[in-house]
């Protein structure tokens, strides 16, 4: 097997990844829905409730998730971003635009279950926690991405400072992690860090369980968004003429 | 080369002098509402008194970062300047010495006397130059990747705002940590090495991406 059957070079041209992304999306979508059925059921009726939080920790199930969807993302944009602005891959920068809204959004969710999640287990909705704040200045990248690449008319400058702006935010991701962190222990030292409970097992296969569903209706959205700003982009090409009036 | 890029924005920035009294003004009139709006109180005054300086340096370096290829950019003298041989990263760090001097130096050399009007001892005030000094300069070099990003386009300083500012948080943190920790009678060393370490960072990454930017904006 020296070579894949699949030449996978091939579905880097919008033109072949336009109905290749059609035709997979679909399929995810349907992920999406039986993960988060079953997730939800898990989280709600099998795994047992917490002796100390009571039925509140149940927010973790989707905040969790959404948090870490959230980071990942960011490194993903940044990594789709770097690949289209070194290697002039359209379609590259096309994704790094379309992951960051959905970047955006699980990062807001997990910031406002973590605040719900917050009232009943510390009893205020905002603390300055390390994690907290640094989730929160995420945010504000995603956001500063978005109203960069929103302001820029021309594609290739947009896709490119883009790029700029989400790598030198990925450099500085750790670095703002740290200097929160050192902040907060610093100051105040540990005052509402107690998140280390144990957990039962149903309660991390339906965390995990999410996690997927998760994954999947990122990936399904993302692939969505990716269709239409081919669409958008590349109105004027042929194929794509051909292709909506099939 | 270096030199030159230097002198000539000084000069530049010279025969503009209100664009750079505005920033100095703003950076005294931001720092002095703040016991206006809060009271006062001398202990409270102390206690807020290192955040108040640190994002009043903040903000005004921000509103100083248009200007540092703005001008260039609209008379052509960046382009001549992007085709120029020399190292683009040397030109980049050029104007941004430049900058730092018009802008945010007057900044550092005032800083002490508002220290003074916040009731601060004077080793505080000692420890308080010495962040900014070594504090100021990595605004300048992240800030001018903002600068670059957004040459000529709409809104560019709003924008220029949402970009940078959750890039200076590290600066702010450690800044206005090592004034603090005088403060409450603490050594502000770790601080002050950490500040150091961001600017040996910022000097050797952010003309880099500055330079790359800038090649983007300018084609």
């Amino acid at each position: 097997m020296s070579k894949s059957k699949i030449h996978w070079y091939k579905y880097a041209a919008p033109v072949n990844f336009y109905p290749l992304a059609g035709k997979i999306i679909p399929f995810f979508t349907g992920l999406t829905i039986i993960l988060f059925a079953i997730g939800l059921y898990m989280s709600f009726f099998v795994a047992p409730v917490d002796f100390q939080q009571g039925h509140s920790y149940r927010i973790i199930f989707i905040h969790v998730p959404a948090a870490w969807m959230g980071m990942f993302l960011y490194v993903l944009l940044a990594i789709y971003a770097g690949i289209g602005w070194a290697f002039n891959a359209r379609l590259a920068s096309m994704m790094a635009k379309a992951i960051a809204p959905t970047g955006a959004i699980f990062t807001f969710i997990s910031l406002v279950t973590g605040s719900l999640w917050g009232k009943p287990a510390w009893g205020v909705y905002w603390v300055w926690d390390a994690r907290m704040t640094s989730t929160l200045i995420l945010m504000f990248l995603y956001i500063g991405f978005i109203s960069l690449q929103s302001s820029i008319d021309d594609t290739r400058r947009a896709d490119r400072a883009g790029a700029v702006l989400a790598l030198v935010g990925v450099i500085n991701v750790p670095i703002i992690y740290f200097s929160v962190q050192w902040w907060n222990t610093l100051h105040q030292g540990a005052t509402l860090t107690a998140r280390s409970f144990k957990m039962a097992p149903s309660m991390l296969s339906a965390m995990f369980v999410l996690m997927g569903a998760c994954w999947m209706y990122a990936i399904a959205i993302v692939l969505a968004r990716v269709r239409l700003i081919i669409k958008e982009r590349e109105r004027d090409a042929p194929w794509l003429v051909e292709e909506v009036a099939a | 080369m270096f030199a030159w890029v230097v002198w000539r924005d000084l000069i530049l920035a010279w025969r503009r002098r209100t664009d750079v009294l505005a920033t100095f003004f703003f950076f005294i009139i931001v720092v002095s509402l703040f016991p206006l709006g809060v009271g006062p109180e001398p202990q409270l005054l102390r206690t807020i008194a290192p955040g108040v300086v640190w994002v009043a340096a903040l903000l005004a370096s921000m509103l100083a970062l248009g200007r540092t290829f703005g001008n260039d950019y609209q008379d052509g003298t960046l382009e001549q300047l992007l085709l120029t041989p020399q190292p683009l990263f040397l030109i980049v760090l050029a104007k941004v010495l430049a900058q730092w001097i018009v802008s945010e130096l007057p900044l550092v050399l005032v800083a002490p006397v508002l220290g003074m009007q916040f009731g601060l001892s004077q080793n505080t005030l000692w420890i308080m130059t010495l962040s900014l000094l070594l504090g100021t300069p990595v605004l300048s070099l992240i800030g001018s990747i903002g600068a670059a990003l957004t040459l000529g386009l709409r809104a560019a300083n709003v924008l220029v705002a949402l970009l940078v500012l959750p890039l200076y948080i590290p600066v702010l943190i450690f800044g206005a940590g090592a004034i603090e920790s005088t403060v409450n009678g603490l050594e502000p060393q770790a601080y002050l090495l950490l500040l150091g370490a961001t600017l040996v960072l910022a000097l050797a990454f952010a003309p880099w991406a500055t330079s790359a930017a800038l090649r983007i904006s300018v084609e």
